[in-house]
């Protein structure tokens, strides 16, 4: 039973940073329509860069808030430059150019940092008040740190008027438009918000995963799975998605099938329900008129 | 001299794609008048407004107080003081009427003056007061339009396009839509330029017209002028 | 209604072929067979994998190009198709083109019964459940339940097969790499064929009525889930084909060389050749067999990076692709043809603006 539970909470945790890449995918799909296949690499990426920062004697929480800003404005320069004029190519000539992003951001990770597996800090010290029979220091921490960022979010979405004025654009650009919202401003600031979510993923899973290259893949699949299991079009359900897929990962690798076939599984899983529920667990359904 | 027309359309050429929809359309509009836009469907007022929002392609030259209106983007136009109620009403279906009223006042920073702005809404609109915080895609009909009427008027526009206010609607809302539309031009002062398929409630509520016919203006003056006319009895007013 | 007869493939102008027409083609095909011998082995090696992706990407172009539905799990069909080839070569001892067939029949299924969860799923769910299966198939070649079939991790070696007779021309030898660019030139242009007879007329039509407007066309009468499992299926076969054809030429499978990658790669070729088109099918394959190579050599550091900005600017130069920029290329030349005076032989008959 306690390894179970252990398995569960392990889960959940895990879950929360597949739950924070699946918020980082939903939040531009929701404006533009698009699946940012780049998203983990670009994440990887700001990771490199925190790591960089604290290799030459940075302290943490500086070099994780720097890392946040690069990449918040990293986001924006790409939204803006390269995929603004592509904004009404057809849906696979953007998969192409977020392939093509995917593809420069691995690749520049592994020239500029190379290779090597390397280690990254976490901030939330071993032995600390944090930890928990059930949940190491870290687990813990990244816990705390991706629901105050859900939070935050949160309140900037509801209360603030460029949150507002964001949430408008996204729902309908034209009506958006008449009324003076910058519409092309607002989709560069929901690229930039999901970098800096993916960012924040990055520095909160390194510690355990470990920093390579390829640190990023496996999670954005499971992000994207719990994206769509939640509902392409609705940020608190991709984080719940997000808790479920991480609970099912480590309770199929441990009781049904072991490490190796896990993501296959996991994946087929998923896609069964998606058979049975096209609109994941909690989406709408959408009813098109003909 | 006459002071220049708050609204100066001239030459008015508006494209959809390939296809030319407007001809050489040319209106004034002055300050503190409502001024109709009639025609069949099809007939290019829609795409009137849609060219002064800058929604189309289009050529010629329009005019807002004497500022050109076809070299800038729409949203700003927006910030020139001009406040569009689009045809199907525009409204954020997922956001409350609340925050749709507050998206409309989103260029102005006078906060104290939005407040006040959103209360007079309220009390124009006791519908919408009992409904703030309600999803507007829940709304009637009837609620929506004054949304999105109560919406543009948060700009404090200088000039209100509306597109067809009465269309879907039952005819005693429309007329109670109307009614405060004549009070709102009347006691604020604000210009309307209003386009409808419905000629005679256009013609009540207007000072002067024009009639579109297959996107060139046909017909213009007061509007107690197009209601002698003839043809426009005949065709458009079903006398 | 003009839009869709301007893009699509299917509407050729219908003239009778002239006898310039007729020997250009065998020009090239007099080209096509002595070309292996006047390169080296390394570079008819590298127009084999062309002649592969080219099917392989053809198959996914059915689907996603004339059918709308995007798939990014190909390269399991690729390998299925591959390890089929290799188990039943090495293991049970069958020539080489019997595999082909046994390939293309057991992707075919595949693929046929992949079309029925894919009725459901569209869009993105679509492509979520494809690289499922893109990444479990290597997963479960590795598996140790199949190893002695399969070789596990390892993988299987596989023979190239001997070309039946000998030839020397130009100085070089008829060997088993030039024996095999015949081979998949000859399985190449058939599957072409095929493709090109399959997708014009009726069924052309109806999969790209799928693809744009899928409620009327189903209004219409087509029966929509046949039709899209069908085409699931046969594209499957087609880069099933290939992906036996691949194993052959390159000698050897493995489950890490089919990885999720591959996949991307096909739909690449796909996009970069052109969208519902068969000859942009050949384009798609020479960019994913060459380009990286270009990278490569302007950049050994970061050579994929090169390629990813190669990919993004091709997209914004081109984006329907080498076969966009080539028919728009020639529908501004034939405006300037049909400028001068048609000659009184030429018959009549045009469709395309």
């Amino acid at each position: 039973m306690e390894a179970f539970l252990h398995q569960v909470f392990s889960g959940l945790a895990n879950g929360c940073i597949y739950g924070s890449v699946a918020l980082a995918l939903v939040m531009i799909y929701q404006a533009t329509h698009h699946l940012n296949f780049a998203q983990g690499e670009m994440a990887t990426f700001s990771t490199f860069i925190a790591w960089a920062l604290i290799q030459r004697g940075w302290p943490y929480w500086a070099a994780f808030a720097l890392t946040v800003g690069l990449s918040f404005a990293a986001g924006l320069l790409i939204q803006r430059i390269i995929l603004r004029p592509i904004e009404r190519a057809p849906v696979l000539t953007n998969v192409i150019v977020f392939i093509g992003l995917l593809v420069i951001f691995n690749s520049l990770a592994g020239w500029l940092f190379d290779h090597t597996v390397k280690a990254f800090p976490s901030p939330f010290p071993q032995n600390s008040i944090l930890a928990t029979r059930w949940f190491s220091a870290h687990e813990m921490g990244s816990f705390l740190v991706m629901m105050a960022v859900l939070a935050l979010l949160y309140a900037f979405f509801r209360f603030t008027p460029v949150g507002l004025a964001m949430r408008a654009a996204a729902l309908n650009p034209e009506s958006a438009r008449l009324v003076g919202i910058r519409v092309s401003w607002m989709l560069a600031m929901g690229w930039g918000l999901a970098a800096a979510i993916g960012a924040i993923a990055g520095m909160m899973v390194a510690p355990s995963v470990f920093l390579d290259p390829n640190m990023m893949a496996g999670i954005l699949l499971y992000g994207f799975a719990a994206a769509l299991l939640g509902g392409i079009d609705n940020p608190l359900a991709a984080v719940a998605g997000g808790l479920i897929v991480g609970v099912l990962e480590n309770l199929l690798g441990a009781y049904v099938i072991g490490t190796e076939l896990k993501l296959t599984v996991a994946l087929v899983l998923i896609v069964g329900t998606l058979t049975l529920r096209p609109n994941g667990l909690f989406g709408k359904q959408v009813v098109t008129r003909v | 001299m006459a002071e220049a027309a708050l609204l100066e359309v001239r030459d008015l050429d508006a494209f959809y794609g390939p296809t030319q929809v407007l001809h050489g359309v040319g209106f004034r509009l002055e300050r503190g008048r409502i001024t109709a836009i009639l025609g069949a469907n099809g007939a290019g007022k829609t795409t009137t407004l849609r060219a002064i929002c800058r929604m189309v392609r289009a050529s010629g030259s329009i005019r807002v107080d004497g500022q050109d209106v076809l070299g800038r983007s729409t949203e700003d136009v927006v910030r020139l003081g001009v406040a569009h109620v689009p045809d199907g009403r525009g409204t954020f279906g997922a956001l409350s009427v609340e925050e749709n009223l507050r998206l409309g006042a989103h260029v102005r920073h006078d906060k104290a003056a939005v407040a006040a702005d959103l209360q007079r809404a309220y009390e124009r609109f006791p519908r919408l007061a009992e409904r703030r915080r309600q999803q507007a895609g829940t709304l009637s009909g009837g609620e929506q339009q004054m949304l999105a009427i109560s919406r543009a008027l948060m700009l404090r526009p200088k000039l209100l396009l509306l597109d067809e206010p009465s269309f879907g609607l039952a005819p005693k809302i429309v007329a109670e839509i109307f009614r405060i539309l004549r009070t709102i031009n009347e006691a604020e002062q604000v210009s309307m330029l209003l386009v409808e398929q419905n000629a005679r409630l256009a013609l009540d509520l207007a000072h002067d017209a024009y009639l579109l016919e297959t996107g060139r203006v046909q017909l213009a003056g007061s509007s107690a002028a197009l209601q002698a006319d003839e043809a426009v009895r005949k065709a458009y007013l079903g006398i | 209604m003009n839009d869709l007869a301007a893009r699509s493939a299917l509407t050729p102008p219908r003239r009778r072929h002239g006898l310039g027409w007729w020997l250009a083609i065998a020009a090239v095909a007099v080209a096509l067979v002595l070309l292996p011998f006047l390169v080296k082995n390394y570079r008819v090696f590298q127009f084999n994998l062309v002649l592969v992706y080219a099917i392989a990407v053809l198959g996914l172009n059915m689907l996603t190009g004339y059918n709308g539905q995007i798939s990014l799990g190909h390269g399991a069909f690729y390998a299925i198709g591959g390890y089929a080839a290799a188990v039943l070569m090495e293991r049970a001892g069958l020539p080489y083109g019997a595999t082909l067939p046994v390939a293309a029949l057991l992707c075919f299924v595949l693929g046929f019964l992949m079309g029925f969860p894919a009725l459901r799923l569209g869009g993105h769910y679509l492509a979520l459940a494809t690289l499922a299966l893109a990444l479990a198939v290597p997963q479960l070649l590795k598996h140790k339940a199949i190893e002695g079939w399969t070789g596990g991790v390892q993988g299987i070696v596989l023979t190239k097969p001997e070309p039946p007779f000998t030839l020397r021309l130009f100085g070089q030898s008829l060997n088993a790499d030039r024996w095999l660019y015949f081979v998949t030139l000859a399985v190449g242009a058939l599957m072409f064929l095929l493709a090109w007879n399959l997708l014009r007329g009726r069924v052309g039509r109806a999969l790209i009525a799928i693809r744009d407007h899928p409620i009327a066309a189903a209004a219409m009468g087509i029966n929509l889930p046949l039709y899209k499992s069908l085409t699931f299926g046969v594209s499957a076969a087609f880069t099933g084909v290939a992906g036996a054809l691949g194993a052959v030429v390159v000698a050897f499978v493995s489950p890490d060389s089919y990885g999720s990658f591959l996949s991307i790669t096909i739909l690449v070729g796909v996009v970069i050749g052109g969208l519902a088109s068969i000859p942009g099918a050949i384009f798609g394959a020479i960019f994913i067999q060459y380009v990286p190579n270009l990278a490569d050599e302007i950049s050994k550091s970061a050579p994929w990076a090169i390629y990813g900005i190669f990919l993004i600017v091709f997209m914004y130069l081109m984006p329907g692709g080498v076969m966009g920029i080539l028919r728009k290329a020639w529908a501004r030349w034939r405006v300037g043809a049909a400028a001068a005076p048609p000659s009184p032989a030429a018959p009549q008959g045009e469709h395309r603006p």
